[in-house]
Order: structure tokens, then C-alpha cells, then sequence
């Protein structure tokens, strides 16, 4: 599908050079995104092992593993915090979309790749900070609600402050990705023959320059109040603690379609390889990810129905919640139509994105229910929101994750795993997954709280269920967290183009030289122009 | 964009008048911002004052200082977009809070 690409068996590899000023001041994006790859993947571990000690209390009705309810508190903000500000929304947009755009596109680097390291090392002191905070961690939850925030002792300011310096390195990854996209296209690379990847990461960078700010602003508005004692959300000095709610969720809700946008793409490139069928509704696909980037800006007051807000608002934004739902079914319906008849290869990557297109579906669906007015008034704040929520993050964006992970490892590294291995952990990671969250729909059905360390014995057979269902999960994480490790140090050289892709990265040798291209290439065809002669 | 617009703009970007006309306006205008602090009191309407004269600073450094006015259509669009965001921000929320009926009286 390309002239003009490097094969020369002596070229030498990005992963050439060693030692640690190579890495550290490097401008490679290609290095950048292992590094965010490497950094993302260490807070997801720790994130994790939070919350399977939270599980862990939930075995039984009591409070007998933490000593306090405030430890538990602790234990689920820094499980929130973690995985949504330092592994889902820098996740696979600064990891995955920094080593694939310029190759995607046929360009030797980002538009900017000094700024790109320093978003790196920005959000690196984000996480810096975040950690020393952890010597008196904060109890509020990852969305910080005022006034709670405000009056409890523990250490909100420096948490915030790391999501804040964290927002920066948001905002100038997707400043540099836009600008990447649209000056740095190889010939012939036209909008319409974008790998839908691209289209995508191109979307979420949209939304990280737009919405990021306002988080940034509100969390620099709640420090003010904590430390300065300005009354911006106090009633009792003319603020309005609802005012807190509408600011974090302007942010917040795009920033769900920051995480999972960028799954979306990883999909549409695993599909249509193992079922050597050209992608079904191409434009469809692509034109839906700017659809829900635009409309998740217009829905962020349903999750505010039970916060005392008017009716009116609450009326008209459980309608345009609705509409969320259109761009995403039009996603996964040409997924499915584009396996339809294709001749399907279950390669460990392959099973993720399938169980992508299943989990997310379901996350989706009862997203649609917690969107309905009157349903959310019932289950808002239950573990069916809990369930919803990480049917969508665990089930959409992780798994998307991991099924990039497997696809473009030997791209990556130029070695490959035990692929056995890869799918046996595939295995645990999704009857894990469904084991621990399946349940929770039924307790927040039933009226189960969230966020509490004590409940009522009549949960207790669900709550032992998906705790045995954490570990299984946590289990299949491990193994596979191993079998990659390990393929790293094997001795197994895959083929250039192990899967016959058609995408433009991997037409060149991996891992990939220093320079991507020694010659920019000229694209002369579709991405997925698969079964063509 | 071609490389002859590109070398237009150039030409815009090293008008050194423009620059010093603009400083001496964004002075004025701070002048005016802390005279009418001083001297004018019309109430609720400072602060809307206050923020006006601070939008017509932020547009003429925007359209200046950061080269707005000599950019493509794709750069405005990126440039206007988030105004629309905010207005959205700030419509929603009011309307949020006007249409509140008071639980207790």
C-alpha cells in the first residue's frame, strides 16, 4: 500500500542506544510512548492491588482487614485516582498514540517533539507529587465533591495539585497529536485512508485540549477554597457546592471518551486484520468518534439527577444523554458487521477486541439505563454504577488495552510471547472480570451502597463472589503481566509482518528504525483493503 | 495552507507597529480597568465591566500577540470552538440553577 519504505536488514533500531539520558532525553516518540507505556502500566499494578485489598474487606459483612472506615476511604480514592488520572486517561492516548500516529501516518516523529517530552516529564512530576501525597492520602473519592473536600483533614490539596500538573501534559499531548495529524500526513495518506486509529486518537486529542482546562481550573478553585478560604463552593459564603459537581463532570464525562475513544481505535485496526475482511462502514466508524467527542460535552448533568438539581435541567439532559448512545451502537454495529462471513483467526489480540465488542456492550447498555431519569434515581450510587463503570472502563478501554498490548507487541520490541500463555490469561482476565462485576449489577439492584466498607449480611454471597472473581481476574493479569515480560528476554523473532496487516507501521521492519522512514513513503491505497486482488 | 500564504504571514508577523500599537493599548485599556475600579460603581454591573474590558485584552493579544488574525480558518475554528464550550458551560449551569424549585421556604 506504500513506496518509499526502508527494508534494509542494517538499519538501526530505535531501541539501539542505551543507557539512561538516552531514554530520559530522548525526543523519539517512539521511546516517549514506551516510557509512558512503562509508567502507565507500573500505576495500573499498583491501582490494582488497591483494589483487590478493598475486595479483600468486602469478604465479609464486618470491617476486619482495615482498622478504620477511613482506611477503606483512602483505599478507594487512591484506587480511583490512580486509575483514572494516571493510567486510563493518559493510557493508551500518550502511550500507544505516541508510538503509533507518526508511523500510522508516514511521518518520522510528532509535529513537536521537544514539547512531547516535556508532557512526558510534566506528567511524570504529576505523579511525583501524587506519591508524596500519599503520606496523608485523601479520603474524598477520585471526583473530589465538595464540601466534603473541603472540610476533611486529610491531604487534598497535594492530590489535586498532581491531577492539575497532570492536566498540562494532557493538553499538550493532544495539542501536539492535532497538529501531527494534520501537517505531517505522508503523501497520499488522505483523510479517508486514515487508519481509524488515527481518527480516533485524533478525536481524544479534541477532547484532552478542550475539556482538560476546565477540570484544571475547578481543582485550582477548590485548592484556593481549602487553603485560602474563598467561598467558591460554600454556601455559607455565597458559593454553591453545585457548582463543583458542574465543573468536574464538564471535564469528567468527555474525559470517560478520552479513555475509551482511543479502545475504539484499537479495535477497528485488530478486526478487520483477523477477519481478513476490509473494516465495514469506514466513514461511519470514523465520523462517530468526532459524534461522541462533540455530544459528551452536552450530557455531563446526569450524573449530578440525585444532587438536588432542577427537574427542568434533569429532563432535558436524560434526553441528550440518549444521544450518546447512536455515534457508539453505529461503532459496534459495524464491528459485527465486519466479522460477518470474515474468515476469523483467534489470535490472543483477536479475543480481547471480541470481548471488547461484548463487555462494552454491556457497559453501554446500562449506561442507557442509569441515563433514563427515573431508573437513576433508584440505582445512582449503588453498585450498579459501579458495575456500569467498569463494564466500560475494564471491559472497554482495559481490554482494548490489552489487546494492543498483544497486537502490537512484536512491533514494539521485535520479539514475541508465549502465545498459549497469552490466551490462558486472556481466559482468567475475562470469566475474572465477569465474575466480579456481573454480580455487582444484581447488589446495586438490590440497593447495595457504594463506597462503604460495611454492609447488610444479605449481600454478603454476592460480595464473596466477586471478590473470588478479583482474584481470578487479578490471577490472569499477573500471568499475562509475565508471559509479556518474558517474551521480551526470548529468543522468538516474528515475522516483519506477523499478521499480513496492511497498516503502514507495519510495512517496516520491527522494532522500527531510529527515523521511521528513510524515505517518507507515498500511500497509494486503503488501510483495509483486505480480500482486494 | 501554501508556502506563499505562509511567507504572507511572515511579512505580518515582523510588523513591529503593530506590536507597539497593541502594547499601548493593552496599557490603556489596564489604565481604564483600574480608573473605572475606582471611580465608577454601578453596582452588580463592575463585574460585567470589569470582564469586558478584560475580553477586548485577551481578543486583541489573541488576534496579535499570538497571531489569530493571520491564521487559517482550521486555527479559528480550534480558537472560537472552546468560546462555544464555555457558553455551554455557562448556559447549562445557569439554567440549572434558575430553574431550581426551593425544597424549603
Amino acid at each position: 500500500m506504500a513506496n518509499g519504505i526502508a527494508a534494509d536488514s542494517t538499519y538501526e533500531s530505535y531501541l539501539a542506544k542505551k543507557g539512561f539520558t538516552a531514554w530520559a532525553l530522548t525526543t523519539d516518540h517512539k521511546r516517549i510512548g514506551i516510557m509512558y507505556l512503562i509508567t502507565i502500566s507500573f500505576f495500573f499494578l499498583l491501582a490494582g492491588v488497591t483494589a483487590l485489598l478493598m475486595r479483600y474487606e468486602l469478604l465479609t459483612p464486618e470491617l476486619d482487614f482495615f482498622s478504620t472506615t477511613t482506611q477503606y476511604n483512602v483505599a478507594f480514592t487512591l484506587h480511583g485516582s490512580l486509575m483514572v488520572f494516571f493510567f486510563i486517561v493518559p493510557g493508551i492516548a500518550a502511550s500507544l498514540g505516541n508510538f503509533l500516529i507518526p508511523l500510522m501516518i508516514g511521518a518520522r516523529d510528532v509535529a513537536f517533539p521537544r514539547l512531547n517530552l516535556l508532557s512526558y516529564w510534566v506528567y511524570l512530576v504529576g505523579t511525583v507529587i501524587l506519591m508524596t501525597a500519599l503520606a496523608q492520602p485523601a479520603d474524598t473519592g477520585w471526583t473530589f465533591y465538595t464540601p466534603y473536600s473541603v472540610e476533611t483533614g486529610t491531604n487534598v490539596i497535594l492530590i489535586t495539585l498532581g491531577v492539575f500538573v497532570l492536566g498540562f501534559s494532557s493538553i499538550l499531548t493532544g495539542m501536539n497529536f492535532i497538529v501531527t495529524v494534520h501537517k505531517l500526513r505522508a503523501p497520499g495518506m488522505t483523510w479517508n485512508r486514515l487508519p481509524l486509529f488515527i481518527w480516533a486518537s485524533y478525536a481524544t486529542a479534541i477532547l484532552q485540549l478542550l475539556a482538560t482546562p476546565v477540570v484544571g481550573i475547578t481543582l485550582l478553585l477548590l485548592i484556593m477554597e481549602k487553603s485560602l478560604d474563598i467561598g467558591f463552593f460554600d454556601p455559607a459564603k455565597g458559593g454553591d457546592p453545585i457548582l463543583f459537581q458542574n465543573f468536574f463532570w464538564f471535564y469528567s464525562h468527555p474525559a470517560v471518551y478520552i479513555m475509551v475513544i482511543p479502545a475504539f481505535g484499537i479495535i477497528s485496526e485488530i478486526i478487520p486484520v483477523f477477519a481478513r475482511k476490509p473494516i465495514f462502514g469506514y466513514r461511519a466508524i470514523a465520523y462517530s468518534s468526532f459524534a461522541i467527542a462533540i455530544i459528551s460535552f452536552f450530557v455531563w448533568l446526569h450524573h449530578m439527577f440525585v444532587s438536588g438539581i432542577s427537574e427542568t435541567a434533569a429532563a432535558i439532559f436524560s434526553f441528550l444523554t440518549m444521544l450518546v448512545a447512536i455515534p457508539t451502537a453505529i461503532k459496534v454495529f459495524n464491528w459485527l458487521a465486519t466479522l460477518y462471513k470474515g474468515s476469523i483467526e483467534f489470535h490472543s489480540s483477536m479475543l480481547y477486541a471480541l470481548s471488547f465488542i461484548f463487555l462494552f456492550t454491556i457497559g453501554g447498555l446500562t449506561g442507557v439505563f442509569l441515563g433514563a431519569l427515573a431508573v437513576d434515581v433508584h440505582l445512582h450510587d449503588t453498585y450498579f454504577v459501579v458495575a456500569h463503570m467498569h463494564y466500560v472502563m475494564i471491559g472497554g478501554t482495559v481490554m482494548g488495552f490489552f489487546g494492543a498490548l498483544h497486537f502490537w507487541y512484536p512491533k514494539w520490541f521485535g520479539k514475541t510471547f508465549n502465545e498459549l500463555t497469552a490466551k490462558a490469561s486472556w481466559f482468567l482476565v475475562f470469566v475474572g472480570f465477569n465474575v466480579t462485576f456481573f454480580p455487582q449489577f444484581f447488589m446495586g439492584y438490590q440497593g447495595m451502597p457504594r463506597r462503604y466498607a460495611t454492609y447488610p449480611e444479605q449481600f454478603q454471597s454476592a460480595h464473596v463472589l466477586s471478590t473470588y472473581g478479583s482474584w481470578i481476574l487479578g490471577l490472569g493479569i499477573f500471568i499475562m503481566t509475565v508471559n509479556l515480560i518474558a517474551g521480551i528476554f526470548s529468543r522468538k523473532v516474528p515475522e516483519g509482518n506477523p499478521y499480513k496487516s496492511l497498516s503502514l507501521e507495519w510495512q517496516m521492519p520491527s522494532p522500527p528504525p531510529h527515523n521511521n522512514f528513510e524515505d517518507i513513503p507515498i500511500v497509494t491505497d486503503w488501510t483495509y483493503a483486505y480480500g482486494k486482488k | 495552507m501554501s508556502i506563499e500564504n505562509r511567507d504572507h504571514i511572515e511579512e505580518h508577523h515582523t510588523n513591529i507597529w503593530s506590536y507597539v500599537f497593541v502594547l499601548l493599548a493593552l496599557f490603556t485599556l489596564t489604565a481604564f480597568t483600574v480608573l473605572t475600579a475606582i471611580k465608577v460603581d454601578i453596582g452588580s454591573l463592575n463585574i460585567v465591566l470589569a470582564m469586558i474590558i478584560a475580553s477586548v485584552k485577551a481578543s486583541i493579544v489573541a488576534l496579535f500577540f499570538m497571531h489569530l488574525k493571520f491564521e487559517d480558518k482550521l486555527t479559528w475554528l480550534y480558537a472560537l470552538y472552546p468560546l462555544f464550550l464555555l457558553f455551554l458551560l455557562i448556559f447549562f449551569t445557569l439554567m440549572e440553577t434558575f430553574t431550581r424549585v426551593p425544597v424549603l421556604k
